[in-house]
């Protein structure tokens, strides 16, 4: 039987009592609101980003539910020092950890500590806990000053 | 009379299952009932055996089927004591009830300025249609604020009401609160000033029992699915004046008498207000659940239920860390509460894996959850079919959260 810690992770657990990164940034030059109406998950993410499209420093702020914080915090501390490019292909890694089939491998080398958030995939309502962080990075790369929905 | 509740939990086949391998624990009953296998019953007679159109065949099948949907109609009428068949029209719910009332009613009578008054603790299906109602006419919506217990104040709905004030819309029983409102004493405050009061009874009528003639009320919203019965019907009571002078809602088959292209006559109430092929197999069961709900006698059912209310409440509050959302001194089923730190939708997934089955959530009240500053509950609803032991499995359930997040 499918093990609730398997969901909720010592990694998880821990990243939600104490998430990482989790402040304003005065000198961010990429800034985007995610929300999630259903839940009302908000989070607003920083991202200083140099000439060079390199990813110097990420940061957030909001509040939700411990996948959606520890998420978060996850991605901030895997983003930084990333290209755009590879952000948005940890994204596209992450995204098809949490929609892929419940036995499917998960690629862990990878992944890294994000694959703690593998767990999501048994539970598809919280499927958007997990990628709600991922969008708002999205958009705040594109700096569309759109607030990301999930509904 | 005390209830059996064994033998009644043995007519809802659905509570016999397991989830995620324990034994299934439904306390989200706000959000919909279970239904008793003579609901379910009826509905499958009807469309084995009874299928035809209503109201116009000749022929057998259709006079079994337009005698048991109008059967359904006249227990709707006894089971809130209208005074006539007329006054009973079916929708397909509380919500289309109160968009029919907007509509209908509103969009003849209200005009710029004019003012509709409601309270913060509906749910959204009695803000949005008059919402909508306000950008037709100019019309202006106010609210009567609730306290931190969730309760309204007579005065503040007395200050409220003034030669503007078309419309009182309140709930009766809230489902994000468990309020059960003074809604005798509203229904007073307003036809005092002659002003007409919708309640919304959609959480309500599997609740209490409602007298629409005593609390002489002048439209009464409830759902079928909330009360036992099948999911898509509902009904609309509304006095016979009122129906009389309000415009149909929709057009179309069986709410006319004669149709020609210069102009059609309207049918008698309440079949003006049903347009089109009706739900026949909800109201069908809809009418099996009143009778189910008649038997057990709805004095009972709220007798049992607050036995399980009080017995969940006191066990709440000495639970470490939980903050209950909803304290009023009337009540009725509803348990809606936090846990400091733990989001509601963590509880939510971890108590659904031990079979327990609670909703999280705004409620579709979110200016409640605005009230009381948390982005969601977790609410524990109760029907007459849960038990002692159930609301100890919630608790134990809740001390694994606890532990996960300690």
């Amino acid at each position: 039987m499918f093990d609730l810690k398997d969901l909720y992770q010592e990694v998880i657990v821990d990243h939600n009592r104490s998430p990482r990164n989790f402040h304003r940034m005065a000198d961010a030059n990429r800034i985007a609101e995610g929300f999630n109406p259903l839940c009302g998950d908000r989070l607003t993410l920083y991202m200083r980003v140099n000439d060079h499209g390199a990813i110097e420093d990420v940061s957030f702020e909001g509040s939700g539910c411990a996948i959606f914080t520890a998420s978060t915090s996850l991605m901030t501390e895997r983003l930084k020092g990333k290209t755009e490019a590879e952000a948005q292909s940890i994204f596209n890694g992450f995204h098809d950890m949490a929609v892929s089939d419940v036995d499917a491998p998960v690629d862990s080398a990878t992944m890294g500590k994000l694959s703690a958030l593998a767990g999501v995939r048994e539970f598809p309502s919280r499927v958007k806990c997990a990628t709600l962080c991922w969008h708002t990075m999205t958009a705040a790369l594109a700096n569309t000053g759109e607030t990301v929905k999930t509904e | 009379m005390s209830l059996d509740i064994q033998a009644i939990r043995a007519d809802f086949p659905i509570l016999h299952q397991q989830v995620h391998g324990q034994p299934l624990a439904y306390l989200d009953n706000a959000a919909t009932t279970q239904k008793p296998q003579c609901v379910i019953e009826a509905v499958r007679q009807y469309y084995e055996r009874d299928n035809a159109n209503v109201h116009r065949g000749v022929h057998a099948l259709s006079e079994r089927a337009t005698a048991k949907y109008e059967g359904a109609r006249e227990k709707v009428r006894a089971f809130i004591n209208a005074a006539s068949l007329s006054e009973i029209v079916f929708v397909r719910g509380a919500t289309e009830a109160i968009n029919l009332v907007a509509q209908s009613y509103g969009r003849s009578n209200l005009k710029a300025g004019d003012e509709i008054l409601i309270t913060e603790m509906e749910h959204h299906s009695n803000i949005v249609p008059w919402q909508l109602l306000c950008e037709q006419t100019g019309a202006k919506l106010k609210v009567v604020p609730i306290n931190d217990d969730g309760e309204i104040s007579l005065e503040d709905v007395e200050s409220r009401l003034s030669k503007r004030t078309k419309l009182v819309a309140v709930v009766h029983l809230s489902n994000a609160l468990g309020t059960i409102n003074p809604v005798r004493e509203i229904i007073d405050l307003a036809h005092g000033q002659d002003i007409p009061v919708l309640l919304d009874g959609a959480q309500a009528t599997a609740h209490l029992a409602v007298d629409v003639q005593a609390l002489d009320v002048d439209f009464y919203v409830m759902s079928a699915h909330k009360m036992l019965g099948p999911t898509g019907i509902g009904a609309l009571y509304a006095k016979q004046e009122l129906l009389e002078a309000m415009p149909p809602y929709q057009g179309g088959g069986d709410m006319i008498s004669m149709v020609s292209f210069e102009k059609s006559q309207f049918a008698e109430l309440p079949y003006r207000f049903e347009a089109g092929t009706p739900n026949i197999a909800g109201v069908i069961g809809f009418g099996a659940a009143i009778d189910y709900l008649q038997k057990l006698g709805l004095e009972n059912v709220a007798e049992y239920e607050d036995g399980l209310l009080r017995y969940a409440t006191e066990r709440a509050q000495v639970f470490p860390g939980l903050r209950l959302i909803g304290t009023a001194r009337r009540k009725a089923s509803i348990l809606s509460f936090v846990l400091e730190g733990i989001h509601p939708h963590d509880i939510g997934t971890i108590l659904d894996r031990q079979g327990v089955a609670v909703r999280t959530g705004h409620h579709c009240a979110m200016p409640v959850m605005e009230h009381f500053q948390v982005p969601a509950t977790v609410r524990v609803s109760f029907s007459v079919y849960n038990t002692m032991d159930e609301a100890d499995r919630l608790f134990a359930a809740l001390e694994k959260v606890r532990e996960m997040f300690a």
